[in-house]
């Protein structure tokens, strides 16, 4: 609380974005005595108030020691934080209501190591690093898909306390990057009745899964029936088996089919028909009232469907 | 499968994280070390429950038990702080503040769960290692108690890592060192240059701890039957120009006037007359001898002198006796100049003086009376009264034993000057001033130290317990009170301790010149000087800097006269400035890096960049393979073999096997070549 306040009284909020790169420097790091550092200073004037009463040589040595260390510390967690540079990747879509993954790297460029960067959203647990010499590292933050569509990662805060705990630096993240999120997948498997199927071409290879012709490497939507597990047990990678006899079962999702209810639960059912039409292998369409999406099949389009449900009604 | 759940987050206070075990392990070693030296000081069931508190914690770190409900937390508080208050009467003082403060310490270990609560441990350690330097302020204590605070710093480091692992035990010892020595600049400017505050700012409880002192307030004669060889230095002196010969080195304590045979003390604190000053300034003769005392703390109001002073330290007045009294309790080393004279006649005392100087009880001691008697008898004026007496010890088989027998009669005067005739100055002393008054002649018994050994490694006279006297003034009508020590009259081959024997002859016994010793015991004698000599600069430099000092310090800087407003601003700006050499010294002091791997890979880098392949720093090592490789790609080969050896050494546990290869590889690497 006293951080947020302080730091809108004294440093009004003027940044634009920043770009993909972030150098911490002199004009980034604020630093701040913490809870602690306020608590050892009331200890330490006690300390003093002692020394000068009893006129104690070694009670004032050690008072100024430590005022003197704590003097230092300020230098010491300011460096910390200094010449470190942040870079934020893509952050891969979500649904709403699960946990977004921004992934970033924070880079030290220096020859001596810095211990205990912390970096989060304000308020939120951080995540804790440890940088050696000339060290890379990446890691996830992760926050709540709370909003469909895109979500901006808004401000993050890196920040640290090292070594001593009794100051706090700190420099603010504001990342040009967002975040797609989906809409949640509705509860209801069910698919639209079956009548919808767009099985014109022939229905004689209903059954024909059963020829075997081959496998390749899994990807994301196959089906969990077409998946190699016996070679998986066997320790070999993520199989699935092709089935040369597979028809094309073609459906289109529509807007219409959808119960006459809310926008996002409209919206939930469809992601949801998307989702287990794609599990299940099915090549599908989407209808939006302004969007229409041919059948297609593969997770190129499973993810332009998910996006065109993520942005309906909002702007791109 | 994408689990959908609902996530809501708890505000997240950095405070409330979990310190890192290790950091919470070295904090109880650490805290260990603070409360040792108050363990020894308090009451014994003090010290047995916060060392099984301290031991029931580490315990609980191991075992992950769970801490006690705060119900058990109060009763153990309060119990304790009843008892304390059982034993102490009071939290008032020291001895009860610290031991209050040291159980507090050891209670809170309690309930210590956070990172905050940990801190305030650090904290409240910092406060107790200060309570300690109330108590003790030598040189060995300051040593161990600074170790302590890096323990502590230590401790705080650690505390502040979340992702402490026992790899980094010796960043932590650096790091923490690093910061004490980058403190320790800024540290003697404050001590140096914040104003020194004479006078305490408030009144400070009276302690009743007892201090060992080779003087007290009264005697007992012949109970004492063997004096206590106490090498404590009682005080130090530092004479401007040469020291007096040892035989006249009475430094001048308290004076004992009331007897009831046995026992020997000072005015009661009833005689209203107790705090006169002398009704005659005295006449001195001969060169004044001036000189500074350094005076260990006694708890008591006595501050000496040698006789007789002329004029009076500012730290104390001048009682009718010609003794100083200090106006506080003497708790602290002093230090003050003073000029004595070694010759001189006082002038004519208060007439109650006279009285109080010829107090004797009529009943015990009767054979010494009766020998008085027959002195007076003989028609002896008090000259030939007091010559007669010190011929007494002189001539018949008296013994200068510092293992005296009891003199268990009621007439303990007798029983020594006729039987047992073995003692030590307080025996002969108060029998002589006993025979003195029965023979009419006023007479008192004066207390303090006699001669000292000179450290000629510091060139000063240390003064010891060892060396307290005591010794006899009488009132002759024509002189004024005059000295006499019968003690001095036991020729030397009636003494039974060579050490002794020393005393009274006109050379200063001096450790370092002593002819006869051999080359070990010389050898010894140089270390104890050195020692005691180390230990008077910490106490004029160090424990000795107040207001005056600072004075002195800056006027020897060539500042006069600064007020408390200059010498704040100056104190501001060498802070400043020092600040600022720390942060250049932090910025630009490039700590090369001792792990060969990177300097390898810097050097591989730095060849690279001759060709123009700059490296930046947000580049992985992969991304710069790459792209290296697509520049250079009649190399890649080498490149990307280079950037292997490198990811394998640095981020992959084996470390050895490809380094020397890793080297070499990137030493024979040549980008410039076709």
């Amino acid at each position: 609380m006293l951080y947020k306040q302080l730091e809108t009284a004294f440093f009004p909020r003027k940044h634009p974005l920043d770009a993909d790169t972030i150098t911490l420097n002199q004009k980034r790091i604020y630093i701040l005595p913490s809870r602690s550092g306020l608590i050892l200073a009331v200890v330490l004037f006690a300390m003093l108030l002692g020394a000068i009463n009893y006129n104690n040589s070694l009670a004032y040595a050690l008072t100024f020691l430590l005022i003197s260390v704590t003097t230092v510390s300020i230098l010491h967690t300011w460096r910390n934080l200094y010449k470190l540079q942040i870079n934020i990747g893509e952050c891969p879509p979500v649904h709403k209501g699960t946990m977004i993954q921004v992934p970033i790297a924070v880079n030290n460029p220096d020859t001596y190591q810095h211990l205990a960067i912390k970096l989060a959203w304000p308020g939120q647990e951080p995540t804790h690093i440890d940088l050696k010499p000339k060290e890379q590292h990446w890691v996830q933050l992760t926050t709540p898909a709370i909003q469909r569509g895109y979500q901006t990662i808004g401000k993050l805060v890196i920040y640290s306390r090292y070594p001593l705990g009794l100051f706090q630096a700190w420099g603010n993240l504001y990342f040009d990057a967002r975040c797609l999120v989906y809409p949640t997948p509705s509860e209801n498997k069910q698919l639209p009745p079956v009548n919808s199927y767009n099985n014109a071409d022939s229905g004689e290879n209903k059954e024909g899964s059963d020829d075997f012709t081959g496998q390749r490497k899994y990807q994301n939507g196959d089906s969990m029936r077409h998946v190699n597990w016996k070679a998986l047990a066997k320790g070999h990678r993520l199989l699935t088996k092709q089935f040369g006899g597979e028809s094309p079962n073609e459906l289109v999702l529509s807007w219409h089919q959808t119960d006459k209810t809310e926008v996002e639960k409209r919206l939930s059912q469809l992601t949801r028909w998307i989702l287990e039409a794609h599990q299940i292998g099915l090549h599908f369409g989407l209808e939006l009232p302004h969007l229409q999406l041919p059948v297609d099949h593969g997770d190129p389009h499973l993810h332009r469907c998910l996006k065109a449900l993520a942005l309906y009604g909002k702007q791109a | 499968m994408i689990t959908h759940k609902q996530v809501e987050l708890a505000p997240y206070r950095e405070e409330q994280s979990q310190p890192p075990l290790n950091g919470i392990i070295w904090l109880l070693g650490a805290l260990l070390l603070v409360i040792i030296p108050h363990l020894f000081r308090l009451p014994i069931w003090i010290s047995i429950s916060c060392l099984a508190v301290l031991g029931w914690r580490v315990l609980a770190e191991y075992h992950h038990w769970p801490l006690p409900s705060s119900l058990i937390k109060l009763a153990i508080t309060l119990g304790m702080i009843v008892a304390t208050y059982l034993q102490f009467f009071t939290f008032n003082g020291l001895l009860p503040g610290s031991a209050l403060l040291t159980m507090m310490l050891c209670l809170k270990l309690l309930e210590m769960h956070c990172i905050r609560d940990a801190m305030i441990m650090v904290f409240l350690g910092y406060f107790l290692v200060t309570t300690s330097f109330l108590f003790d302020q030598s040189v060995l204590s300051g040593l161990y108690l600074f170790t302590v605070v890096f323990t502590l710093t230590t401790a705080l480091i650690i505390l502040n890592h979340p992702l402490a692992t026992k790899d980094h035990q010796r960043h932590y010892l650096s790091l923490a060192s690093s910061l004490l020595l980058q403190a320790i600049p800024l540290m003697m400017v404050l001590f140096i240059l914040f104003p020194r505050i004479p006078g305490p700012l408030w009144t400070l409880p009276n302690d009743q701890t007892s201090a060992k002192t080779g003087l007290s307030d009264s005697m007992r004669l012949g109970e004492i039957t063997q004096l206590a060889e106490s090498h404590d230095v009682a005080f130090r002196v530092k004479f401007d120009a040469a020291p007096p010969p040892a035989n006249q080195l009475y430094w001048r304590g308290p004076v004992l006037w009331q007897t009831d045979g046995r026992n020997w003390q000072d005015l009661s604190a009833e005689f209203p007359l107790r705090d006169l000053a002398p009704k005659y300034k005295p006449q001195f003769f001969g060169e004044p001898v001036n000189y500074t005392i350094t005076l260990q703390p006694h708890k008591q109001l006595w501050v000496f002198a040698l006789d007789l002073p002329a004029n009076i330290p500012d730290i104390a007045t001048q009682h009718f006796d010609y003794q100083l009294i200090a106006e506080n309790q003497v708790d602290d080393v002093i230090r003050y100049t003073a000029t004595s004279y070694l010759q001189y006649t006082t002038g004519e005392p208060w007439p109650f003086a006279l009285s109080a100087a010829l107090q004797l009880p009529a009943q015990p001691n009767p054979r010494t009376k009766e020998l008085a008697q027959q002195w007076l008898r003989q028609g002896l004026t008090p000259n030939q009264i007091v010559n007669q007496a010190l011929d007494l010890f002189h001539e018949q088989p008296f013994y200068y034993s510092r293992t005296p027998p009891i003199l268990a009669s009621d007439d303990p005067v007798d029983e020594f000057l006729f039987t047992t005739q073995r003692g030590f100055c307080e025996h002969y002393a108060a029998s002589f001033v006993t025979l003195m008054r029965a023979a009419s002649i006023p007479a008192r018994i004066v207390t303090g130290y006699q001669g000292g050994e000179f450290n000629s490694m510091g060139n000063y006279l240390i003064v010891r317990q060892s060396n307290a006297h005591a010794w006899a003034e009488v009132w002759l009508d024509s002189r004024g009170w005059v000295r006499v020590d019968p003690t001095a009259v036991i020729p030397t081959e009636r003494i039974e301790t060579t050490l002794d024997s020393q005393r009274f002859q006109t050379t200063l016994s001096d450790a370092l010149n002593a002819q006869q010793s051999d080359w070990i015991t010389q050898r010894i004698y140089w270390l104890r000087s050195g020692w005691d000599a180390a230990n008077y600069q910490w106490n004029q430099w160090i424990l000795g800097y107040d207001a005056n000092k600072q004075q002195q310090f800056l006027r020897n800087l060539g500042l006069y006269n600064l007020s408390i407003k200059q010498l704040l601003m100056m104190l501001l700006l060498s802070m400043a400035a020092i600040i600022i050499g720390v942060m250049c010294y932090l910025l630009f002091h490039s700590t090369k890096s001792k792990d060969p791997v990177i300097a390898g890979y810097q050097l591989f880098c730095k060849k690279l960049a001759k060709v123009g392949i700059e490296h930046q720093s947000w580049q992985g090592p992969y991304t710069f393979c790459e792209l290296a490789c697509k520049k250079l790609p009649h190399l890649s080969q080498q490149i990307t073999t280079i950037t292997q050896c490198y990811i394998a050494l640095r981020y992959q546990s084996d470390r050895s096997r490809h380094k020397e290869l890793f080297l070499r590889l990137v030493n024979q690497f040549d980008p410039r070549q076709f």
